[in-house]
């Protein structure tokens, strides 16, 4: 069966030229980086040099890079950190989960934690950020790129803000970085998360940019690793992967991108202008079929995702439908057993639980063709249609529009 | 026999609907696997003495773990479904409400009703499924003399299910599989072994898969201070059937007909529940012999052998899981409603029960106990 995956926002493939650079990292080059003898030191040396290209995409120094088993721990460790009892931090509610998760436990640690709502669109106001301000706030953290809708928050105006108090502000841009330019001037943040997996790198690592001279307490105790600020034996092929990803995303922006996969040679295989264009196509034709609508309709997103509801369907069963077909899409967050909860995103952006949990994200990536997008396109409007028909509250009656 | 039909299996985890899964896979129908999570049992876990432990029960991690496995081994699409709302609105909600009127639920049979024949058909049929199979010992064939479905006791009349199956519609029953209607138990363990899966030797679950330990009590109470509510209003007498009045009791929800334990009262002669009076939040007690009684009135009933009763029919009728049916005539009172004559007067009728009436192994159909008449 064919399978065409559109659920890149959960993971990527790792990209060939990612796998070939960690290969000899799981082979001929096995030393502990913080050896001494030859073998460290050439683990040592690619450690730094993606170090190095880590910073080049975050447009930081090699020292501000802390990597990390993945962007969970970097939000835990830019959150726990920083924060200490008594302190008051501020953050959304459309965070992802390992920061919302992260701020309640601070909660329960002493914090005060303030929730800044969004608006319909999915976007905080900075208005509101600034009303949060108190006099023992000590973070602010609001994500970059929110993963289910792919909305870009205003995380420029929000550092001012912070920067003006004089507050830290961290960002979360996993779902940014390898899609967009995320330099950390730009943004202006002094803790920003990127994850590897998300950007064609593997699974289990990630990075925490940490400016020059913020106070950060380690979450880990061990060894002097990442400057102390991580202790543990640095994974040395996850982080040469994450290296070469950065690397990969870096020339994609650079040059427009044309990023080839050696087992895909497709003419149409998307570069980063043509996800975008892709991502618009499937958007506008998934638009045309009746009682459908764009969550995030009206603010700037990233590229490559796209959230739709399609009112009367459940969009776990429109998942499971399209998956038995070949289409990996996904709605809302699985929890631990695998079912979908709705998602608190779409909640907080006020959509009514139906709608919510009638909604589907579709989020592209560099392997994808547009062919890809036509296998997509074939399959959706049909099974909607199936789904609707078998639904107890779609009407039966509807006019089409 | 080649079948190109696609089942989606309702999978617990457990071993009857593995074996479900698996014998459906041998057959060589596209099989796939559902699960539904319809209670979060870490929701009232530590909560008012509730067990922090949830270990084993339906709708764990663990059980989910079971049935993935079981999809994994036997190559199937598995997924797993989310159906919390409906479940509490349908069948936790009308539990509580049950037990705070005085009444004994059987949620089972609201979940068949409203979840696994409803719910979960629907998401079969809206992902390609043409049918659902589930692990109920309980057999449906087609009548074409009569032109219905009929829903009758399995092989193992040890594992009957039947009971809990009263309430499905010939539409349901259409798009129905009890592919171990015709096992026993230990053939069924025998099947899952043979297709090495790895919970042939878990063992049974017996109690409601919400309700941790059995313990229903413990249950309503974390689950209304959960709520925010607190049973107010359900304390009452309790009396003797002669109206004498021998003590008080903190809510009706602590009884069920027929219980001898926790009465609270200390009397010569050994004291039973014979009813629970909603309106006045009384308990009238009494003795043994006071327990039985002939008539049953029942309501919201469904048919299943024929459209319609017609004259008053002999048949035999289980006003419990684990009662022995019992000769008695049955006859229409209303829409929806039966009256049921017992030949010989039964033992603690129990309003919330559904009394089930069988013509020999066929079902004729069920109804809600409302009343017995003493």
């Amino acid at each position: 069966m064919r399978r065409v995956y559109l659920d890149n926002n959960a993971t990527t493939p790792v990209l060939p030229e990612v796998l070939e650079a960690m290969r000899p990292y799981f082979g001929e080059h096995y030393g502990n980086a913080s050896s001494i003898h030859h073998h460290g030191q050439e683990t040592r040396a690619a450690v730094e040099r993606a170090r190095e290209t880590v910073a080049a995409l975050l447009g930081c120094r090699a020292s501000e890079v802390v990597f990390t088993s993945g962007g969970t721990e970097a939000d835990n460790l830019a959150i726990f950190g920083m924060a200490r009892h008594g302190d008051h931090v501020i953050t959304s509610t459309i965070e992802h989960h390992a920061v919302l998760k992260a701020c309640k436990h601070l909660e329960a640690q002493g914090c005060e934690v303030t929730y800044i709502p969004v608006d319909g669109r999915g976007l905080v106001d900075p208005a509101d950020v600034k009303r949060a301000l108190r006099p023992h706030t000590k973070l602010i953290t609001i994500m970059f790129a929110n993963n289910e809708t792919g909305v870009l928050e205003p995380v420029a105006e929000i550092s001012k803000i912070a920067a003006e108090a004089n507050i830290y502000f961290h960002t979360d841009a996993v779902q940014a970085a390898g899609k967009i330019p995320s330099h950390v001037d730009r943004i202006g943040c002094d803790l920003l998360t990127i994850s590897g997996h998300k950007l064609h790198g593997p699974q289990g690592v990630g990075a925490l940019y940490v400016r020059k001279g913020t106070k950060l307490e380690p979450m880990l105790y061990g060894g002097s690793h990442e400057r102390s600020r991580r202790a543990g034996t640095e994974n040395v092929p996850g982080i040469v992967g994450l290296g070469k990803a950065a690397e990969l995303a870096l020339a994609g922006f650079k040059r427009g991108a044309d990023l080839r996969m050696d087992d895909l040679r497709i003419d149409d295989q998307l570069d980063d202008q043509k996800i975008a264009a892709a991502r618009d196509r499937l958007e506008r034709e998934l638009l045309a079929i009746e009682a459908t609508g764009l969550n995030g309709e009206g603010a700037p997103r990233v590229p490559n995702t796209t959230n739709i509801y399609f009112d009367g369907i459940e969009g776990e069963a429109l998942v499971i439908a399209l998956d038995l077909k070949g289409l990996a899409v996904s709605t809302g967050a699985a929890c631990s057993s695998g079912a979908i909860e709705p998602s608190h995103v779409l909640i907080a952006m006020g959509l009514r639980p139906e709608r919510a949990k009638a909604s589907i994200r579709f989020s592209l990536g560099k392997q994808n063709t547009t062919e890809d997008v036509d296998f997509a396109l074939g399959l959706i409007p049909e099974t909607v249609a199936r789904l609707r028909e078998l639904s107890p509250v779609w009407p039966k009656s509807a006019v089409s529009a | 026999m080649a079948h190109t039909d696609t089942i989606a299996v309702a999978m617990s985890g457990g071993v009857d609907s593995s074996a479900v899964a698996a014998m459906l896979r041998a057959e060589g129908r596209n099989v796939i696997g559902l699960t539904m999570q319809l209670w979060n049992q870490r929701r009232l876990a530590g909560h008012e003495g509730m067990p922090e432990s949830v270990r084993g029960r339906c709708c764990s991690i663990d059980d989910v773990y079971d049935a993935r496995r079981v999809a994994e081994t036997l190559g199937i699409p598995y997924y797993v479904v989310n159906h919390e709302e409906r479940f509490e609105r349908d069948v936790v909600r009308p539990f509580v409400e049950e037990y705070l009127a005085g009444r004994t639920p059987i949620p089972c049979s609201l979940c068949n009703n409203h979840l696994k024949f409803d719910q979960l058909l629907i998401v079969a049929r809206q992902i390609g499924a043409d049918k659902v199979a589930t692990g109920h010992y309980a057999q449906v064939v087609f009548d074409e003399q009569v032109d219905r479905w009929l829903l009758k006791r399995p092989a193992d009349k040890s594992k009957d299910q039947t009971y809990f199956l009263f309430g499905l519609t010939q539409e349901q029953l259409s798009r129905t599989l009890f592919p171990l209607g015709g096992m026993t138990k230990p053939e069924v363990r025998e099947l899952a072994r043979y297709h090495n899966l790895v919970i042939a030797e878990k063992p049974d679950s017996q109690e409601i898969c919400f309700v941790p330990g059995g313990d229903y009590k413990r249950f309503l109470e974390a689950y209304l201070s959960e709520q925010g509510s607190t049973p107010t209003d359900v304390a009452g007498e309790m009396v003797t059937t002669d109206g004498k009045v021998i003590g008080e009791h903190a809510g009706v929800h602590n009884f069920t007909v027929g219980q001898r334990k926790g009465l609270g009262v200390a009397t010569g002669s050994p004291l039973y529940v014979i009813q629970i009076n909603n309106d006045t939040r009384q308990v009238v007690v009494g003795k043994d012999d006071q327990l039985y009684s002939r008539s049953v009135r029942t309501r919201r009933v469904n048919l299943i052998s024929t459209a319609e009763l017609g004259e008053p029919k002999r048949v035999a009728v289980k006003i419990r899981h684990k009662h022995l049916p019992a000769p008695a005539l049955i006859e229409s009172t209303g829409p929806d409603e039966v009256q049921v004559t017992f030949d010989e007067p039964q033992r603690a009728i129990t309003p919330g029960q559904a009394a089930v009436f069988y013509d020999g192994d066929i079902v004729v159909g069920g109804g809600w106990i409302e009343n017995s008449g003493q």
